[in-house]
Formats: structure tokens, sequence, C-alpha cells
């Protein structure tokens, strides 16, 4: 009873969290509602046992908002997101397409016939969602993993507009390199 | 270690939650006694009120905290600003609800360590925040300040925490304390434990990684806290500093593993070592321009711990 109570008040949390994102006036306040909201949705999952995905989620998404909350402020505002500015846009286009997804959502619920339970749960709910979701395709997933470090690491090396030439002269022989901002080993 | 005494495989004994009161006032203590440690050195090394000047110091700081009227700034960010400022007492409180006391403890985890490492992330938000909610370029310069740092220390703190876990085969921390039988994982990890070491004064904003607060900048992102707001950003930070040298103990040293006292006892005394050569060390060592660190970070201190869990990996194969 009281944990069903503690986990629709978390849910409550989350959502109202995520309503704030677009109701606040700041960068700053917009990315802490929505860190907010997804450490009420960790917070959940703490409650479907699934301990170590809960503590995950709270972990990287506090950590992404922290990086977030400075990209935003930075790139996202009126140069930059230091003083006060609507979260919102297009109102009208937004509030249509809220309400069609609503409505699309809702009637999938009612809609779908939903199965019963087959079963009971395993003692360790982490290790079969585990299994569940990469045991039969771990080949797939330890192959796309270096590809997809291997397509960030290229994006980041077209998209810096300074090559090794700049940093060591045309021959490459420059020492220490020509850096704009030095860094801590001497490179 | 040298230990004769075989460590009593004591199952960990959840507590009831009404315990967390005596873990809160532990805490306290720890962060009482480190800022008398830290006056104390304080007066030494500036020829000031004299050692026991030094540390009765606090006190006298704490009372004129708490008297001091709160300065207000123009267009706060207040709720943002309380929050951060608050916050890393918080979190100090929750980081050790994971740490057993001996065969106690008040959040039997099995994902402990995890839960630990999620807390002191919150730091990184929270130092932001106290930074950015005053509406002042000095604090928040401060604010992003701890980012930058956070970007170097951050990883290496990660890969560190794994290394022990990996042994255990247990992201519970009483399971890690009880995998250490006889041989303490400082002494056979030992980049991991000083890179442990560096995260907990990372994330205490202490010593080394104490520019995001520095006098440089007016004080950085408490530049503009006063008062009550100080005193307790103050106590979060010697809280945190307590609460990360108290997690060293199962993670490092052994848990409560030790001959004659009790393994409460022995838990106690090695934090209150441990503290004590965190606090020490603020005067030892250079500070870390924010600038320069990420790349210390990921070019020595994250290949060096990522070393250490390849060799310990392949010992804890080779064990089994």
């Amino acid at each position: 009873m009281l944990s069903d109570i503690a986990f629709w008040g978390v849910g409550l949390v989350a959502v109202v969290g995520g309503a704030a994102v677009f109701y606040v006036d700041s960068m700053a306040r917009a990315t802490y509602a929505l860190a907010l909201s997804f450490v009420a949705v960790g917070l959940q999952v703490l409650f479907l046992q699934q301990n170590y995905v809960g503590v995950v989620t709270i972990l990287m998404m506090v950590m992404e908002m922290a990086i977030m909350a400075v990209y935003m402020v930075m790139f996202m505002g009126m140069n930059p997101a230091l003083m006060p500015m609507s979260m919102v846009h297009s109102n009208k286009a937004a509030i249509a397409a809220a309400v069609a997804t609503f409505l699309v959502l809702a009637a999938g619920i009612l809609m779908v016939d939903w199965p019963t339970r087959r079963g009971s749960p395993p003692a360790d709910v982490t290790m079969a969602l585990g299994e569940a979701l990469m045991g039969p395709k771990m080949l797939v997933m330890a192959v796309i993993s270096p590809v997809m470090v291997a397509t960030i690491v290229a994006g980041v090396v077209l998209a810096a507009h300074r090559t090794r030439y700049d940093r060591f002269g045309d021959d490459l022989k420059q020492r220490p390199a020509d850096d704009p901002q030095p860094g801590g080993v001497g490179r | 270690m040298a230990d004769p005494m075989p460590m009593t495989d004591a199952p960990i004994t959840t507590v009831a939650p009404g315990w967390a009161i005596a873990a809160l006032a532990i805490l306290g203590v720890l962060v009482v006694a480190a800022a008398m440690l830290d006056g104390a050195l304080a007066a030494r090394a500036g020829g000031g009120p004299g050692t026991v000047g030094g540390l009765v110091r606090p006190f006298g700081e704490a009372a004129r905290l708490m008297r001091q009227r709160r300065r207000t700034t123009v267009e706060a960010d207040r709720l943002l600003w309380r929050i951060g400022g608050a916050g890393l007492l918080v979190t100090a409180a929750l980081m050790v609800t994971v740490v057993p006391l001996g065969e106690w403890t008040i959040f039997d985890l099995d994902v402990g360590v995890m839960w630990f490492n999620a807390m002191d992330v919150m730091v990184w938000a929270l130092v932001w925040l106290t930074g950015w909610g005053a509406n002042s370029a000095h604090s928040l310069v401060g604010g992003y300040r701890f980012l930058a740092h956070g970007l170097g220390y951050e990883l290496p703190l990660m890969f560190a925490l794994v290394a022990p876990a990996i042994v255990a085969e247990s992201l519970n921390v009483g399971a890690v304390a009880a995998a250490q039988e006889g041989l303490w994982f400082a002494v056979w990890m030992p980049v991991a434990f000083l890179v442990y070491l560096l995260g907990v004064a990372a994330f205490s904003v202490w010593g080394p990684f104490a520019p995001a607060i520095g006098t440089d900048v007016a004080g950085g992102a408490r530049a503009e806290l006063s008062g009550v707001d100080r005193l307790v950003f103050e106590a979060g930070r010697y809280a945190l500093l307590a609460a990360g040298a108290a997690f060293a103990v199962p993670m490092f040293l052994g848990g409560g593993a030790g001959p004659l006292l009790p393994g409460w006892a022995w838990v106690l005394v090695k934090t209150v070592a441990l503290l004590a050569v965190l606090v020490w060390l603020r005067r030892r060592l250079p500070a870390f321009r924010p600038d320069k660190f990420m790349e210390v970070g990921w070019m020595l201190l994250l290949p060096a711990v990522l070393l250490q869990d390849l060799v310990v990996a392949v010992v804890a194969v080779w064990r089994s």
C-alpha cells in the first residue's frame, strides 16, 4: 500500500517535472526540471526491483543534464540564455500535435488486448531483462559498439576545423603543438 | 595484511530506518572533527591564533555565519541556488546510507557501489546550481570550473570503483568489504585507491580541486553565499569528504577487519584516519587548473586506472 502510493507519487513528480520543462522561463530551470523528471523515473524503476537500471538512470541523467545545462545556456537561447526566455514556440501546431499524440496513445492503451501474465518473475529481474534484450543479439551488439564509437570519433574529426597540420605544422614536426588552448600534459 | 585473526564472515544486518539518525550524528561528528583539524592546520600554516585557537575556530565561524544577514543579489534564481547550496549535505548523507558500520547497514542495496557513484555525480549539478543561482559572474565562473574538473575526474573515479567490484563479483558494499580476506584492496590496487582519493577530493571541491571556489574568482561558486547558506555549503563539503573517506573503508581498507576492536570501531578508526589525511592534503597539493586538468584526467589517470582494472580482472580470472 505505502509503496504503491510512493510509486504513483514519484510518477506524478516525473510527469509534472516533464511538463515544467516547457512552463519555466530559464534554460537552467528547464534542464534541471528534466533532470528531476528523470530522477523520479529512476526511482520508479527502483520500485520495479530493477535496482541497477534505476540507479544507472539517475547517475547518467544527472550527469547528462549537468552538461546539457551548459550547452542549453550557450546555444539554445538568445545568445546566451542568461535572461528569462520562453521555452515554447509554434504553440498552435504544438498543441494540435500533442492532443493528437495523446489521443492515439490513449486509444492504443484502451483498444489493445493486453496479454495476461504467464509464469512468474524470476529472482533476478535485472539479469532476465539483460538476457531478454541482449541474449541472442550479443554478436550484433558487440559489432555495433565499435562501429558507433568509430562514427562518433570520425564525426568529431570531420567537424573540428583544426587538423593535425594546424597543430604540428606542415611537416608534422612542430613540438610542442600549436594549440589555442594548451593541455595539461604538454603534448 | 598479516592479520592473524580471520575475519568473521558475519552477514550484513539491515538496521531499522530510525538508526539513520545515528548515522547522521556520526557524519556530523566527523564534519566537526574535520573542520577542527583544518582550523588547526590553517592556524599552524598561517601563524594565526595558535593551534588551540585554530581548533575552536570552526565554532566561532559557525556562530558568526548563523548571525550574519543573508546577502541578496538582483534577479537571483533562489530556488536553484538554495537547492545547490543545501544539496551537498543531503548527498553526503545519502552516500553513507550504503556504508556498513561493521555488520550494520541502513540500506543494504545490491548495487550500493553504483548508488555511491550516482550520488557523487549529483555534486556536478549541485555545485553548478550554486554558481548559477546567485546571478553573479564570478560565481557562475566557479560553477563552470567545477564542471570542467568534473569532466576530468569522473571517469577515472568510476573506473577506480570498478576494480574492487570485479574481484568481489558484486556491487554490494558489504560483499566488497567481505571479499578482502587478509589482503586489503588498497594494497594490491594502489592506482585505483589513489585515483579514488583524488575523486573524493574532487567531489568535495577540496584542495587541488578548489579553484571552483577559488579566491582568484572572489570565492567562485560560493562567492555570494552568506550566513546560514554558506555554513550549510561548507558543512556539505566536509560531509562529502567524510562520506568519501567512510566509503573507502569497505571498498579499499578491508571494512571492519582488524584485531582486538569490534568491526564498527575499526570502520570508524579507518574513516577518521583517512579523513585526517584528506584534510591534511589540502595544503600539500597545488591546485589543478580547470582548463588543463581534463587532459591530465584523460591522458594519464584514465589509462592508468583502466590498466589497473585489466590487471585486477586478469588476477580475478586467474584465481577463480
